[in-house]
């Protein structure tokens, strides 16, 4: 891994504004509040929260994909933000998405040998006459038939249609793929195979992810470093395996707990969060978790002073209570 | 109703269950020969991947299957020794959503979007019970406050989408207990919620199922799910059951290929971290079964008799049954 992170973002901000002037509905959704991280060359980086957390939003906006509202991303030593839409469509080939539902995603009338070729031909990968091969090549590397790309779609299943959505991510060559949920919408038996898909093609091209899951044992299986995420903040930021080792923030120590678990029944042990997330248009004065918080120190401080993220350990936590003991 | 029946005899007891839709292409049968009980005040999970089967059984059990699909004889479905399959429709109705419950995935596509759902409770209640407009007021809020919806006087005026996707949950939730039903049929109550709300609904389930000695049938794909929650769990495949035992039997020691297979490929949040190690292929189409044992072209313990002749049922240990020919004669001790 060089020094030098391949990804460097500071301070994303992304509001939306809905409804209009006149019907007297118009609000803000605070979606992003300041987000800053940084992903090396070769690593995994995961970005985890629920629903209305932010994490989706924030892979969007990196690839450009929405405008962000504010802040800066550095990607190969250029802000990605600061650039004209034009010299954007350079750098999309060193980044790519794949998405949960590759269905969506895919032209229903085209073959899979066109869609995985559309990249190849209006980036000039390789010449005319090769791109049958490479797409042969490409099919093979995620393992599919080459045979495959006569087909269409609605032929494969829904770990195959995955398989393919990530040979047409591949196509251009990109150092960096942002995975937004890819493995949601599999079962068990085909997502271990997706996962372990995602693990070689790492090994094999030296790939940077952005991982975007709720599954933290998901997560554990794939990333180096993991960001929790609540209400468009960053709660918690640490390597995966201290993170769910030891958790630090009550939401982290939360999230844990709920992971369905196949292998001890600590059923007594389990935090049951009250209530709902608030909504991302609302977000209350102060810790954005207070509402939900069961940390017994939790006190008028967190109802009106916004926790920052600081350094506990090896970790970055953003609570005012939290300490380095065992909780 | 007649003879009151032992509480030791089954709540529910489905023989020999067969689903089968007629196409152009010939019959096929999405369900193949199911057969299970369901004991009284217990929490059977019946778990299985897309295509399984597991929704299209728990359907049949309100003779809930859309046509062209229908449930050819011999298939039996026994509440309290009264086949469900062969009831009048008075009687039927008596069943659905009275004797026996539904909650469904999705909440949002079952309420209906311009009722307030105070009402659309109180109707369930009013389709089984009479009850002045006032009484089912306050047996609706009693019901909200059960299944723990914040506020439950002001819910009862509210509308679907002015609720979350977890209260929406809890008022169907509430919908279903409305006639005091003797078993609930969740399909998959929680794989549209976040993580934090799925398990509080899940330990709601679990509390109103003690409350009530109501049992429970719990269809889902997540196996990590059923620990600590299920007494006892089916596993299926391709149409049948394969594996079935009690909850910790089954995570202690899974006798069937399939089962290992899916404890294998399931990530786990604790203990050694390896390379997940995955089923190879695709589950197979109801048109396209195999012959023999269904699991045979993706076994890793494939033996010869395998693809000619389905496996019989095995019970490696008590209340422990497994249709695999590896089981078949278990090693002495």
């Amino acid at each position: 891994m060089s020094t030098e992170p391949l990804l460097e973002v500071q301070d994303l901000v992304k509001h939306y504004q809905s409804g209009g002037w006149l019907s007297g509905t118009r609000q803000t959704t605070y979606a992003v509040n300041g987000v800053s991280f940084s992903i090396n060359a070769g690593e995994t980086l995961a970005l985890v929260g629920e629903s209305g957390s932010g994490k989706t939003t924030v892979g969007r906006t990196i690839l450009r994909l929405q405008e962000p509202t504010s802040g800066s991303a550095r990607f190969l030593g250029t802000d990605l933000f600061d650039m004209p839409r034009s010299a954007l469509r350079k750098l999309r080939r060193r980044m790519q998405i794949i998405f949960q539902d590759p269905y969506s995603t895919l032209d229903p009338r085209m073959t899979v040998g066109s869609s995985v070729a559309e990249g190849l031909e209006i980036h000039r990968i390789v010449p005319r006459a090769d791109i049958t091969s490479r797409v042969h090549a490409l099919l093979e590397e995620v393992g599919l038939d080459p045979d495959d790309a006569k087909k269409y779609p609605h032929e494969f299943s829904g770990g195959q249609r995955q398989r393919i959505g990530i040979a047409r991510a591949l196509a251009v060559e990109p150092h960096f793929l942002v995975c937004d949920e890819p493995v949601s919408a599999l079962d068990v038996s085909v997502q271990a195979q997706i996962l372990n898909l995602l693990l070689d093609l790492q090994r094999d091209r030296g790939l940077t992810y952005l991982f975007i899951a709720h599954d933290l044992a998901v997560v554990r299986h794939i990333a180096h470093r993991t960001i929790v995420m609540y209400l468009g903040y960053i709660v918690e930021e640490g390597t995966t395996d201290l993170l769910l080792t030891t958790p630090r923030h009550p939401y982290t120590q939360a999230l844990l707990s709920a992971v369905p678990d196949s292998e001890a029944a600590q059923v007594a042990d389990r935090i049951i969060l009250p209530g709902d997330p608030p909504s991302p248009s609302a977000i209350p004065h102060g810790c954005p978790f207070a509402s939900r918080c069961f940390h017994p120190e939790k006190d008028q401080r967190c109802r009106s002073e916004r926790p920052v993220l600081r350094t506990l350990g090896q970790s970055q936590v953003a609570c005012h209570y939290a300490t380095e003991e065992e909780a | 109703m007649g003879v009151p029946t032992p509480p030791s005899s089954p709540l529910l007891t489905v023989n020999d269950l067969h689903v089968v839709f007629s196409t152009r292409d010939g019959d096929v049968s999405p369900v193949d020969g199911v057969s299970f009980e369901i004991r009284r005040g217990e929490t059977l999970a019946m778990v299985g991947e897309s295509g399984c089967g597991k929704s299209l059984t728990c359907l049949a059990l309100l003779r809930l299957i859309p046509p062209p699909g229908h449930i050819p004889p011999p298939s039996q479905i026994l509440l309290d020794g009264q086949d469900i399959l062969t009831m009048a429709p008075e009687a039927l109705r008596q069943v659905r959503g009275g004797r026996i419950g539904m909650i469904f995935q999705d909440p949002s596509t079952s309420l209906n979007p311009v009722l307030t759902v105070g009402s659309q409770v109180a109707e369930a209640i009013a389709a089984h019970q009479k009850a002045s407009k006032r009484e089912l007021k306050t047996r609706v809020i009693t019901l909200f406050e059960e299944v723990g919806l914040p506020d439950p006087a002001s819910r009862y005026g509210a509308y679907p989408h002015q609720l979350s996707g977890g209260q929406r949950q809890r008022v169907m939730i509430a919908i279903a207990l409305a006639a005091e039903p003797d078993l609930l049929l969740a399909d998959e109550p929680t794989t549209a919620l976040d993580v934090t709300v799925q398990a509080q609904i899940l330990e709601l389930l679990d509390r109103i199922r003690r409350a009530r000695g109501m049992s429970i049938l719990l269809i889902t794909h997540d196996l990590g799910l059923v620990a600590g929650r299920a007494d006892r769990v089916a596993v299926m495949y391709a149409g049948q059951i394969v594996e079935e035992a009690a909850t910790e039997k089954l995570f202690q020691s899974p006798a069937h290929p399939y089962t290992r297979g899916l404890f294998a490929s399931i990530p786990k949040i604790t203990g050694p971290k390896q390379r997940l190690a995955p089923i190879p292929g695709v589950v197979p189409r109801p048109s396209r079964w195999p012959t023999g044992c269904r699991f045979h072209p993706r076994c890793p313990d494939v033996l010869s008799q395998c693809a000619a002749t389905a496996p019989p049922e095995t019970r490696p240990a008590a209340n422990h049954r497994s249709w695999c020919w590896l089981t078949e004669q278990p090693k002495a001790p």
